[in-house]
């Protein structure tokens, strides 16, 4: 019975009825305690830090949203189109909702691409927080699925012939692909059958397991703490008197306010995009998805959304081999599951790129901005800075954003393949004994 | 380390904002939405030319309210079957008839405002020309080979493609330079004409997205709000911070 022995709520002012009813009936106060109001996280937290905070808040968006525009949404390929141009047009506020939801669909991949850029500066994978690291890449795993099963439901051209593409990548694999890829589409084409399990993925499935998985990073995450941009464990630091960490301050209030900042300064560019820049000049809302699906009819350019546009640019530079394209098809894949081992590739002795030498940063410099350049050349057709001379060897002829993706596909290979080498050889500064 | 980082990253952002476009250099359509008595006319000529063969299946005739005008205003003079004011704007054409004649069935113009964008819609009325080879006797330089015969020709007149063969003076290469010559004027000036196709294009735009003026009002309101909101979370936000050391 000792436990109904548990001590009445004091600190509520008139709700100490009602909190003490409450807690003593479930974990109420400490978990408040021990997630907010006592979670202890460094003080020096700087801009790269909001966006973890950003991606809960636009995860939110989308499933409120998305409630909404299942109510009025049609998932079969006879009316889906249509029904999407009845949200715009006869439902009240139906345009605000489906803005805000295709709008949340890029900022969802802003906010994750940024959060997970400053994992990797910070060193934020780096051991105890490896588990807290690999339940964001499946964060991300889940989230392209959700992205790419979602682009299907509006039934324009491009939703059609981008899920004919990509499932037509799965029809690559040797032996299984034919049989896979129509498993997946239910039919021998993009089809009614197609549209509806997508929708079922998308509004149930996917939600489900990335709510699950926001769960667990959030909760790995609070089990072993926060790094933060000085890569300094806190917690080695114990203030003897309050017991706390020296450099650390309370969750709440402290950074519940601080990213309550962050969210009127994201609301305010998301309003703009929503409000005054939908299609965002084609980025967020393709001209050819006002067209309905034509399973008849393909479109001159295809190209995934800019999300997903890096890995398609290098799916395209790997050249056919023994007569299949498999080959783009698993560097594809690879490109993507590699950063789950990155935790154990990096063999620095600090974790933050403030005291990392200088071949790490280089690396890390052109990373970035060979994925940059790759999301870019994804975007573009093959043709878009022409082909080099005739008359040269081996390229001659052949298209030039062409090879530079083969050349920054490497590139970006090299700065996961060589990570054991240049993090353990690198002339790296000492770490503060504090955050700074 | 990380200002350089986000400087890089800024840099690159204007190489991503241009994708490059091909084809025939469209000129801009000097459309505005917010000009009711345009976006009327533009109607007129929608249901009277474009309707008996395409189909504006979303757009209701009763939202053309937006417009400014009464709902008996809209039956009179902008339906003329036995529809409800309530209904789509469909056409008048059977698509297998459609599909003998043009060869294809007429798509529907309910987005084309969108799809195509305004500066092709505003170039493309304005390319037609006289192409015997053609089966309606008509093509167009925005839109080769399309399968629309030129419907506002009574308005604009005949126009021929002129092709000129220009020689380099240097190489002794030749290009071929081929523009559009009015040879047999219409019942408007070409520049009446630019009007009238610049209406019609305008009403397009609209149509394809009757909510955006509504949209932009919004955007402005919610914004100031915005404003308001962000300097109280600041002012909060240094209010709890004082004490952090």
């Amino acid at each position: 019975m000792a436990k109904l022995n548990k001590p009445p709520v004091t600190e509520a002012g008139r709700f100490n009825g009602v909190l003490t009813w409450v807690d003593q009936r479930f974990p109420l106060v400490a978990l408040w305690k021990d997630q907010m109001s006592e979670y202890y996280a460094p003080k020096n937290f700087n801009f790269w830090y909001y966006f973890g905070s950003l991606a809960l808040l636009v995860l939110v968006i989308q499933i409120v949203s998305g409630i909404f525009l299942t109510m009025n949404y049609k998932p079969s390929a006879q009316d889906a189109f249509a029904s999407v141009e009845y949200i715009m047009r006869d439902v009240p506020g139906g345009w605000f909702i489906r803005y805000v939801h295709s709008t949340g669909a890029s900022a969802f991949f802003i906010c994750v691409y940024l959060h997970m850029a400053r994992g990797l500066m910070y060193g934020s994978y780096r051991k105890p927080r490896e588990l807290i690291w690999i339940f964001g890449v499946m964060i991300y795993l889940a989230l392209m699925g959700e992205a790419f099963f979602g682009y299907l439901l509006p039934w324009g051209q491009m939703s059609y012939w981008g899920a004919q593409v990509i499932i037509n990548l799965f029809g690559t694999v040797p032996l299984i692909g034919e049989p896979l890829a129509i498993w997946i589409r239910g039919d021998y084409n993009v089809a009614d059958a197609t549209l509806n399990r997508f929708f079922a993925l998308h509004v149930i499935a996917l939600p489900l397991v990335l709510l699950g998985l926001v769960a667990a990073h959030l909760m790995a995450l609070h089990e072993v703490g926060s790094n933060n941009p000085d890569g300094v464990e806190i917690y080695k630091d114990i203030d003897p008197v309050s017991g706390h960490p020296r450099d650390g301050i309370p969750m709440h209030p402290y950074y519940t306010i601080k990213d309550i900042v962050g969210v009127a300064v994201f609301l305010i560019v998301f309003s703009v995009i929503v409000f005054f820049s939908p299609e965002m000049g084609g980025y967020f809302l393709e001209a050819n998805n006002f067209i309905p699906a034509d399973p008849l009819k393909t479109p001159e350019h295809i190209a995934p959304v800019w999300y997903f546009t890096p890995y398609y640019a290098m799916l395209r530079a790997v050249p056919p081999m023994f007569g299949s394209q498999f080959p783009g098809v698993a560097v594809m894949g690879i490109a993507v599951l590699i950063f789950f081992v990155i935790p154990w590739l990096d063999r620095g002795r600090v974790k933050s790129i403030r005291y990392r030498g200088t071949k790490y940063r280089a690396w890390f410099t052109i990373f970035v901005i060979s994925f940059l350049i790759l999301g870019y050349l994804g975007v573009e057709p093959t043709t878009v800075w022409g082909e080099f001379a005739k008359g040269l060897p081996v390229i001659g002829g052949d298209y030039i954003a062409l090879w530079v993706a083969r050349v920054l596909t490497v590139v970006y290979f090299l700065f996961f393949f060589l990570m054991p080498w240049y993090t353990a050889h690198d002339n790296e500064k000492p770490e503060p004994a504090r955050v700074t | 380390m990380i200002k350089r980082l986000l400087a890089i990253l800024l840099a690159a952002a204007p190489a991503l904002a241009f994708a490059s476009s091909g084809g025939t250099p469209l000129e801009r359509a000097p459309i505005d939405l917010h000009d009711k008595i345009s976006l009327q006319r533009g109607a007129q000529i929608f249901v009277n030319h474009c309707l008996n063969c395409h189909s504006a299946s979303v757009m209701r005739y009763s939202r053309l309210q937006d417009l400014g005008l009464t709902e008996q205003q809209i039956k009179d003079n902008l339906m003329f079957t036995t529809e409800k004011v309530g209904d789509t704007m469909l056409g008048q054409m059977d698509r297998d008839v459609a599909k003998a004649a043009f060869g294809i069935v007429p798509p529907d113009l309910s987005l084309v405002g969108r799809s195509r964008g305004p500066d092709w819609l505003y170039s493309y009325f304005k390319s037609f020309y006289r192409d015997p080879n053609s089966k309606t006797g008509w093509n167009n330089t925005v839109f080769p080979n399309v399968a629309m015969p030129h419907v506002l020709w009574e308005f604009q007149g005949e126009q021929a493609l002129q092709v000129t063969e220009k020689r380099n003076r240097n190489t002794g290469d030749v290009t071929h330079v081929s523009k559009l010559v009015l040879e047999r004027p219409g019942s408007l000036r070409p520049v009446e004409y630019d009007e009238q196709v610049r209406d019609l294009v305008n009403y397009l735009a609209y149509m394809a997205e009757p909510a955006q003026a509504n949209r932009k009002l919004w955007g402005i309101l919610v914004l100031f709000f915005l404003a308001g909101f962000f300097v109280l979370t600041l002012m909060l936000k240094h209010e709890y911070w004082k004490d952090v050391r």
